[in-house]
C-alpha cells in the first residue's frame, strides 16, 4: 500500500491556504488582475472614493446659497452654481454616499431573498418549488421601476421603502439563476452523502450547497448592484428620494436640467458619475464571470486542464 | 538513430505473418503545450502494416488520445506538434496543406471516437450521416447507395431502408458504435484510428463490436490504431502493442510477446493490476500517480514509482533498448528480465462466522414512477463477508444500492438489517442505523465537496453521528486516513489537489470513520485507472478483513469479483438470475446469462 503517497510532502502555504478556503477571494483577485477587471474596478473605485470621502472635502455647505443661480464655473466655484445658487461641486461631493449605501442595501436584500428562494426551490423541489417559482413569475411580470413606483405611491416616498422595493424586485431574477445552479449541485454525490447522514435539509443547503454557489452569487451581486444604482438614481430623478434640500446625483440631474445652456456642469457631472459607477461595476462583474468560466484562459493552459483533469484551483 | 531502429524493429518483428507493407509510419512525434510549453507527447515512434491492428495502451493522462488525434494531423487547441512525422503511405500528414489534409481525413484516414452517442449527430438520420461522408469525398466510391448497404452489412447492421431512416437515439449503444465504424470505413481508408471505441459498452456488446472491428480491419487491409486503457481488449485484438506512460512509449513489440512477458517495470506493474476471472489472486497496483506534462522530471518519468529505480534513472531519459524483438525504455531492462513474480493467491476465506445476517432482502421491488427497475430481489449478506452484485448497465445494481442505503424512498418488500426491519428512505431510519450502513459512491470526483478540506470531509460524519471531543475527533480522522494509506499530511488539502485514487481513499475513510457494520461500494473503481483500481480493491479487502465488516461490492467487472468477494449475485433486468459462491459462479455458471457474460469478458494473453 502507498505509505508514501506522492506529493504528501508539500503542505500549501498559509496565504494560499486562506485563498483556497475562500475560493471567491481567489476569483476576485484573478478578476482584478485581468485588464477588463482592473479597468472596471478602477472606474468604480474612483466614484466610490468621491462619494465616500466627498463630504469631508466639500469646500462649502451643500445647502448654502453661495453663488449665482446657474453661475458659470469660476476659481471659487469650479463647477459653478445650481438652480438656487448652491455650489455644484459641494453638492456633487455630498450627493453620492447615500445612493451607494441604498444600492448596496437593496442588493443585499435582493441577493439574500433571491438566494434563499432559489436554493430552497431547487433543493426541496415539489410543492415548495412550485409555490416559490410561481411567485417569482408573478413578481417578474411587473417591470422593476413600475413595481417600485407602485409601492412608493401607495405607501409614500420613504427611503427604507425604496431600498426594500428595489431589493424585492431583484429577488425573483436572482432566484431563477440560483435555482438552476443549485439543481446541478444538489444532484452531486456529496450532497447525497450528507442526506444519508440524516442531516436536516436547511443544514444541507447551508453547509453543502451554498459554498459551491459563490461564483454565480458574485456575478449576480455585481449585476444587481449595477441595476440598483440605476434604479435608485432613476427614482431620485423622478422625485422619489431624499427630501429636496438634500443633495443627490439623481435629483441634481432633474433639478438642474432647465439650466443646461447656462451651466451644463450641474447636470453633466452627476450624470457622468452615475454612468462611470455603473460601467465600472458592470465591467468588473463581467471580468468575474469570465474568470469563473475560464473564457480568458490561454489555450495551452486550457489544453492541459482539459486533458489531465487538473482543476482550475491548481493553476492559481 | 534509435528512432529509426525502433521503427525497424517493429517492422521486422511483425515480419512473420505480415499481410502487407507498412502503411503508417510515425517517427519521433513530439507534441507540446503552446509554442514553448512542456512536452505532452515525446519521441513517439511506431509503424503499422496493412491489415494489422496496433494497440496503443496507457492510463489516463498518458497522451494516448493526443497521439491518436495527431495521426489524423489534428492537435487540440493549445497543443502543437514540435517535431516528427506521421507518414501515411509515404505522405507526411503533419506537413500537408489544410485543403489536402481535409481531403485525406474521412477518406484515407478516419477516426472512430469513444462515445458514439456523442459522436453521431442526434438530429440526422443514420443514412444521412453515412451519405455525408461520401458527399464530402465525392468520387471516393462509384455507387454511394450500394457502397452504404455494403458497408452496413460488413458492420453487421441491417442494410434496410428502415435502418437508414432511423435516428441515433433509436439504436442501441452497440449499433451506434457500428454505425460509427461503418462511417469510418465507408470510403475504404488506409488508416483507421479507434479511440476507446468500446469503453462504456457492456461486455457482450463490446465483444460484438470488437469482432466487427477485427473483421473490418482484415477485410479492408487498413492499418488500424486501437487506443485503449483496457489491456485485455488490446491483447485480444492487436498484433503489435505500444505501452504509453507520461507521453512516451515505454515498451513496444508484438502483443503475443509483451503481454505474457512484459519487460518494462511499468508494463509489468500494469499487468499485475489486471484481475483475472480464472484465479483468485491478490492484485498489486502501482503506488503514486502519473506525472502531468511539465512535472515529468529529468530522467525516466516512471522512476518515482519504480521498484527497480537506480540513481541514474532520475537523471537520464532512457533510450529504447532492443530486446527480443521489442523496444523498451528502461535502463535496467536486461537485468530485470528474469524477475517476474507471479501474484500470490488469495487466502482461503475463513469459515463464515455465526451470528445474525448483516442484511437480508426479501422480494424487494422498486422503480422510478411506473417503471419497475428491481423486481423481487432476494439478497443475503452474511456477517463479516463480502457479497458482489454483478450486472450490466441497466440491470438495477445502483438502484439496489440506493434501496439499501436509503436514497430510494419508495419500494416494496422486506429489508432486514442485523435482525431488525430496515425502513425505506434515510429519513425514516434512526441515526444509529444510518451510521452503521455507509455508502461509497462510484465517482470520487463528485462525492467530495470541492469547497472543503479533506479533514473537514472526513470529520463531518463524526460530528454528526458521534459525540466526541475535538481531540478525539482529530485522532479518529488521522487514524482512518492512516488506515487508507493517506496520512495526516492530507488533512488541510482540497479534493482538487488529489488524484482519483486518493479521492476514492478519502471517500472510503469518510465511510470508515463512523465505524459502520455494512459498507456498500457502488462501482468504486470504475472511474479509476487499472493500476489504482488494484490498490483500492486490495485496500477494501484488507479493511473488510481487519474490521470484520460486511460489504456489498457492486460492479460490472466480473474478474474483479474474484479478487474481493466470497459470494456473488448476478442481476439481469432487475432480477437475480444467479447467486452463490464466487468460484462456483465464475467456473460453473448455472444460468446461460452468466455463462455468456463470463465468455464475453476479454482475456489477457498470459504465459500460464
Amino acid at each position: 500500500m502507498a505509505h508514501t503517497a506522492p506529493g504528501a510532502n508539500a503542505p500549501a502555504k498559509p496565504k494560499a491556504e486562506r485563498i483556497r478556503r475562500h475560493q471567491w477571494l481567489a476569483v476576485l483577485g484573478t478578476a482584478a488582475r485581468t485588464p477588463r477587471g482592473a479597468t472596471g474596478l478602477g472606474l468604480a473605485l474612483v466614484v466610490v472614493l468621491i462619494a465616500a470621502l466627498g463630504p469631508l472635502a466639500a469646500p462649502h455647505s451643500p445647502d448654502a446659497l453661495v453663488t449665482l443661480t446657474f453661475g458659470k464655473p469660476s476659481g471659487q466655484f469650479p463647477l459653478g452654481g445650481d438652480e438656487l445658487g448652491r455650489d455644484v461641486l459641494s453638492r456633487v461631493l455630498n450627493g453620492g454616499w447615500l445612493l451607494l449605501l441604498m444600492a448596496l442595501a437593496a442588493t443585499a436584500i435582493g441577493i439574500g431573498a433571491g438566494t434563499a428562494a432559489g436554493v430552497s426551490a431547487a433543493y426541496l423541489r415539489g410543492r415548495t418549488d412550485g409555490v416559490i417559482m410561481r411567485t417569482v413569475d408573478v413578481v417578474l411580470a411587473f417591470p422593476q421601476l413600475v413595481f417600485a413606483l407602485l409601492l412608493l405611491s401607495i405607501i409614500g416616498p420613504k427611503l427604507w421603502l425604496i431600498v426594500l422595493a428595489v431589493g424585492i424586485t431583484h429577488a425573483p431574477a436572482v432566484a431563477r439563476v440560483i435555482r438552476s445552479a443549485t439543481l446541478d449541485i444538489s444532484e452531486r454525490d456529496y450532497v447525497k452523502v450528507a442526506e444519508l447522514q440524516g442531516m436536516r435539509p436547511a443544514k444541507v443547503m447551508a453547509k453543502e450547497i451554498m459554498p459551491s454557489l459563490s461564483t454565480p452569487l458574485m456575478v449576480e451581486a455585481g449585476l444587481r448592484l449595477t441595476y440598483s444604482i440605476i434604479i435608485i438614481a432613476g427614482l431620485a430623478f423622478l422625485g422619489f428620494g431624499q427630501a429636496p434640500p438634500a443633495p443627490s446625483w439623481g435629483t441634481m440631474i432633474n433639478e438642474n436640467r432647465v439650466g443646461l445652456p447656462l451651466n451644463p456642469w450641474a447636470v453633466i457631472v452627476p450624470a457622468a458619475l452615475i454612468a462611470l459607477l455603473t460601467i465600472g461595476t458592470n465591467t468588473f462583474t463581467d471580468a468575474i464571470g469570465r474568470v469563473a468560466i475560464g473564457v480568458d484562459r490561454k489555450p495551452e493552459e486550457a489544453a492541459l486542464v482539459d486533458d489531465l483533469g487538473l482543476a482550475g484551483g491548481r493553476a492559481s | 538513430m534509435n528512432r529509426d531502429r525502433a521503427a525497424a524493429i517493429v517492422t521486422s518483428g511483425a515480419a512473420a505473418g505480415a499481410t502487407g507493407d507498412v502503411r503508417l509510419d510515425v517517427r519521433g512525434l513530439r507534441i507540446r503545450a503552446g509554442e514553448t510549453g512542456p512536452d505532452v507527447v515525446s519521441d513517439v515512434c511506431f509503424a503499422v502494416r496493412a491489415g494489422e491492428v496496433f494497440g496503443l495502451v496507457g492510463e489516463s493522462g498518458s497522451g494516448k488520445t493526443t497521439v491518436a488525434l495527431a495521426l489524423l494531423g489534428h492537435t487540440r487547441r493549445g497543443l502543437s506538434v514540435s517535431s516528427g512525422e506521421v507518414l501515411l503511405d509515404g505522405v507526411d500528414l503533419l506537413r500537408l496543406p489544410a485543403d489536402d489534409l481535409r481531403a485525406v481525413r474521412g477518406a484515407r484516414a478516419s477516426y472512430v471516437p469513444q462515445d458514439p452517442s456523442a459522436a453521431l449527430n442526434p438530429a440526422l438520420r443514420v443514412g444521412t450521416q453515412l451519405r455525408e461522408t461520401l458527399r464530402v469525398h465525392a468520387g471516393a466510391v462509384d455507387d454511394p447507395d450500394r457502397r452504404i448497404s455494403e458497408v452496413m452489412r460488413e458492420a453487421y447492421l441491417d442494410a434496410t431502408p428502415a435502418m437508414l431512416r432511423r435516428y441515433p437515439h433509436q439504436l442501441s449503444g452497440g449499433q451506434q458504435q457500428r454505425v460509427a465504424l461503418a462511417m469510418a470505413f465507408v470510403c475504404r481508408p488506409s488508416l483507421i484510428v479507434l479511440d476507446e471505441p468500446t469503453t462504456g459498452l457492456d461486455v457482450s456488446t463490446q465483444r460484438h463490436v470488437l469482432e466487427t472491428v477485427r473483421s473490418l480491419c482484415r477485410a479492408y487491409g487498413v492499418a488500424a490504431v486501437y487506443v485503449s486503457h483496457d489491456l485485455a481488449v488490446v491483447s485480444e485484438l492487436a498484433a503489435q502493442v505500444g505501452v504509453m506512460y507520461a507521453g512516451r512509449i515505454v515498451e513496444i513489440g508484438a502483443a503475443a510477446a509483451v503481454f505474457p512477458a512484459p519487460l518494462h517495470p511499468y508494463t509489468r506493474g500494469l499487468l499485475a493490476a489486471v484481475p483475472a476471472a480464472e484465479r483468485a489472486e491478490q492484485l498489486s497496483g502501482i503506488d503514486g500517480q502519473q506525472p502531468p506534462p511539465g512535472h515529468r522530471g529529468a530522467g525516466c518519468s516512471f522512476a518515482p514509482r519504480c521498484g527497480l529505480v537506480l540513481g541514474k534513472c532520475r537523471t537520464q531519459v532512457p533510450e529504447p533498448v532492443f530486446v527480443t524483438g521489442r523496444a523498451v525504455r528502461c535502463l535496467r531492462v536486461t537485468e530485470s528480465q528474469a524477475a517476474r513474480p507471479g501474484r500470490p493467491p488469495l487466502p482461503a476465506p475463513a469459515a463464515a462466522p455465526a451470528g445474525p445476517l448483516a442484511l437480508s432482502l426479501r422480494a424487494v421491488s422498486a422503480g422510478y414512477g411506473p417503471v419497475p427497475v428491481l423486481a423481487g430481489i432476494e439478497l443475503t449478506v452474511p456477517p463479516q463477508s463480502c457479497v458482489a452484485v454483478v450486472g450490466e448497465s441497466g440491470s438495477g445494481k445502483t438502484t439496489l444500492a440506493r434501496c439499501i442505503t436509503g436514497l430510494q424512498h419508495k419500494g416494496t418488500g422486506e429489508m432486514t438489517f442485523q435482525g431488525a426491519p430496515l425502513a425505506w428512505g434515510a429519513r425514516r431510519r434512526p441515526q444509529q442505523v444510518l451510521r452503521r450502513i455507509q455508502y461509497v459512491f462510484q465517482n470520487p470526483y463528485t462525492s467530495l465537496n470541492p469547497r472543503k478540506t479533506i479533514g473537514q470531509i472526513v470529520s463531518q460524519p463524526l460530528e454528526h453521528f458521534l459525540d466526541l471531543s475535538r481531540d478525539e475527533r482529530y485522532a479518529r480522522v488521522v487514524r482512518v486516513l492512516n488506515d487508507v494509506s493517506l496520512g495526516s499530511g492530507f488533512l488541510s488539502r482540497y479534493p482538487d489537489q488529489l488524484s482519483g485514487g486518493e479521492r476514492q481513499r478519502v471517500a472510503i475513510a469518510r465511510a470508515l470513520a463512523v465505524e459502520p457494520d455494512l459498507l456498500v461500494c457502488d462501482e468504486v473503481t470504475s472511474a479509476l485507472d487499472v493500476s489504482v483500481q488494484a490498490i483500492i480493491v486490495e485496500l477494501l479487502r484488507a479493511i473488510q478483513r481487519d474490521r470484520s465488516l460486511a460489504m456489498i461490492f457492486i460492479t460490472h467487472n466480473l474478474p474483479l469479483v474474484r479478487s474481493i468477494a466470497q459470494t456473488a449475485v448476478v442481476l439481469q433486468d432487475g432480477r437475480v438470475v444467479e447467486a452463490g459462491p464466487v468460484e462456483q459462479i465464475l467456473e460453473r455458471p448455472a444460468s446461460p446469462y452468466t455463462a455468456r457474460l463470463i465468455a464475453d469478458v476479454p482475456r489477457l494473453a498470459t504465459a500460464h
